[in-house]
């Protein structure tokens, strides 16, 4: 089993005197290139990481805006959405990508070609088919409702008309984009348990579901979690699929903390102090998951 | 299955008979469960293949179709023509004024994007994997820090920092941000991949009087490839396809990219949605280009050092 662990200690081999543990074991001008070569990045992260997250609590910094924020209904109603977004989008987009992780394990050529078309969603940029999906749901000329009518004689609703249905529309988006993705990562991680391990689960009788329940997933068990907490993560900060589906419509009762901020605060009413205050209600809960998911990289060996 | 399992391994104890006829209504059992699975694996395929491809099967059609047309109930293009390719290549819509400038922009951001976060990248973890300088483990924090960050989170004040300075419009803006957040990945491939190269090699040019840049340059670089492949897909499909910070931080005609450009599409009142989704398909072909060419790389690279979507 290949572990893929960040180890970010420092080196055992840096034992050896105080003034080389203090330069790293480098001397003279060898710990000048080894700093030049640091600059760059170093500089790069407090200009565009740490200066812009201190404006950020700056101009999120006065009490009063955050009276305004929650007395707003459409924010009220952001965060509802944002919650249900989370629980289902992740969910669902890693549940599939287990299950479907397993489908493509099966041997021969057809696995391989339909994974080739499977995916496709995550090759395709985001921007001409979610694009392609806000059009497909048009109430009147979009092909999901002529093919409802040609096929069934159905009259579709207008999708996009709807808070639940725009909001559901956007989630299935979401999925459509990113189980292949995670269907990829979770396949290898699958693909990396040693084949033995099956072997000697077949001689004690284990097939079908049990292998399943008593192999493999408490293998892919800390891969799954892992996962699950960066999904949550990138999703919270997800603009595209509400931005292009729904555009936060109707009304701007779809939005999710990401595009409020900055669609309706900053763009629409030219507030962005208000959109950072919506943006950073979201720190309880992106700084706990941060900080898990640090230790997680950290210390625990991200085994695939 | 367990049942006729057991029976075919006591059969050959009692008599000959009973033993083929068992593994006989084994092989039959077996068979058929074999033809449930091909058959259950057919409904998925079929299933995934439907999901998958509508939304890619709606972009083509549209194209596909003329002016005027978009507006009826088909589920094929009524009289396919590739008219709408042409007016896009030829920029004959009022629209599609700028498109060859806005797709060059793309490209410049595309490319310079994947040059510094390559450049960075390798610099960074030279010293950090290779030198070992002090405390390297803050570096490598800070870059898994920001790698856990949602980049849209930093949109605001990003775009009112670039206001402040009057960086609107410069496409430097939008690199600057965009190699920000590729940076982090490349710093952990790097570092993970560099693992496999033998630290010898390094000690052994050091004793030959080879000096740091000499070693990362004709060393660490080369033997780095497979490594640079993977992190330059990356970066360059990360950077073609964002669309956030080029929408805020690059609006004008002639600075903003192709992604743009199709955003704003979307937000006018009669818009031609067969010249849109033209335009696209000749946006998204680049980028799929580069993703099957280099597929099996970044599947590597996505396996060893976590994951970035």
């Amino acid at each position: 089993m290949t572990t893929a662990s960040l180890d970010l200690g420092r080196p055992a081999s840096q034992r050896q005197s105080l003034w080389r543990y203090w330069r790293g074991g480098l001397q003279g001008s060898e710990f000048t290139w080894a700093v030049a070569f640091i600059v760059p990045y170093v500089a790069v992260f407090f200009a565009f990481v740490v200066y812009p997250v201190l404006y950020g609590l700056w101009m999120g910094s006065n009490p009063s805006l955050y009276a305004e924020v929650f007395s707003d209904p459409i924010y009220v109603n952001t965060v509802v959405n944002t919650i249900i977004f989370l629980v289902f989008g992740v969910n669902v987009k890693l549940f599939l990508a287990l299950l479907l992780s397993g489908f493509f394990m099966r041997p021969g050529w057809w696995t391989k070609a339909l994974l080739m078309i499977f995916v496709l969603p995550w090759a395709v940029p985001a921007l001409p088919t979610f694009i392609s999906i806000h059009w497909m749901l048009n109430g009147e000329w979009g092909l999901v409702n002529n093919a409802l009518y040609i096929l069934f004689g159905v009259d579709g609703p207008s999708w996009l008309n709807s808070r639940w249905l725009a909001l559901g529309a956007a989630i299935c988006s979401h999925v459509w984009k990113w189980t292949p993705f995670w269907t990829v990562i979770l396949l290898a991680g699958r693909m990396s348990i040693p084949q033995e391990i099956y072997d000697a689960a077949k001689v004690d009788g284990a097939t079908g579901l049990r292998r399943f329940l008593y192999v493999t997933f408490p293998l892919l068990a800390n891969l799954y979690l892992v996962l699950t907490l960066l999904a949550t993560i990138f999703l919270l900060g997800d603009f595209n699929s509400v931005y292009f589906v729904t555009g936060g419509g109707p009304a701007n009762s779809t939005h999710l903390l990401a595009t409020l901020g900055v669609v309706r605060d900053m763009l629409e009413l030219g507030k962005p102090q208000l959109g950072v205050a919506a943006v950073m209600s979201a720190l309880p809960l992106l700084i706990p998951l941060v900080i898990i998911l640090m230790r997680k990289l950290r210390t625990a060996e991200v085994q695939l | 299955m367990t049942t006729t399992t057991l029976d075919a391994g006591r059969a050959p104890v009692k008599t000959d008979v009973p033993a083929t006829h068992s593994m006989e209504r084994m092989r039959r059992s077996a068979r058929r469960w074999r033809w449930l699975s091909n058959a259950g694996a057919a409904l998925v395929s079929a299933l995934l293949i439907v999901w998958t491809l509508i939304p890619i099967y709606n972009i083509i059609m549209v194209s596909l179709e003329r002016e005027g047309d978009v507006f009826s109930d088909h589920l094929f293009p009524a009289d396919p023509s590739a008219e709408s390719f042409w007016v896009v290549l030829s920029q004959g819509h009022w629209y599609l004024e700028a498109f060859w400038h806005q797709f060059g922009n793309s490209v410049f951001l595309a490319g310079m994007v994947t040059f510094l976060v390559l450049l960075i990248g390798t610099l960074t973890s030279f010293s950090v994997g290779r030198m070992r300088i002090r405390n390297g483990w803050l570096i490598t924090n800070a870059a898994l820090l920001t790698y856990v960050i949602p980049a849209s989170f930093l949109a605001i004040p990003f775009y009112l920092i670039m206001q402040n300075y009057g960086l609107n419009n410069n496409p430097w803006s939008v690199i600057a941000v965009l190699v920000t957040f590729a940076t982090p990945y490349a710093i952990f491939i790097f570092q993970e991949y560099g693992r496999s190269i033998p630290i010898e090699l390094d000690e052994s040019a050091r004793i030959d009087g080879a000096s740091p840049l000499q070693i990362y340059y004709k060393i660490y670089l080369p033997l780095m490839a497979p490594a640079l492949v993977a992190v330059g897909t990356y970066a360059l499909l990360l950077a073609w396809n964002e669309y956030l910070y080029q929408f805020l931080l690059l609006s004008s005609d002639r600075s903003m990219t192709v992604a743009v450009a199709l955003g704003k599409f979307l937000n006018s009142d009669v818009a031609p949605w067969n010249y849109m989704m033209a335009t696209a398909i000749i946006y998204a072909l680049p980028p799929i280009a580069t993703y099957y060419a280099f597929r099996n790389r970044m599947s590597a690279g996505l396996t060893m050092g976590g994951v970035k979507g």
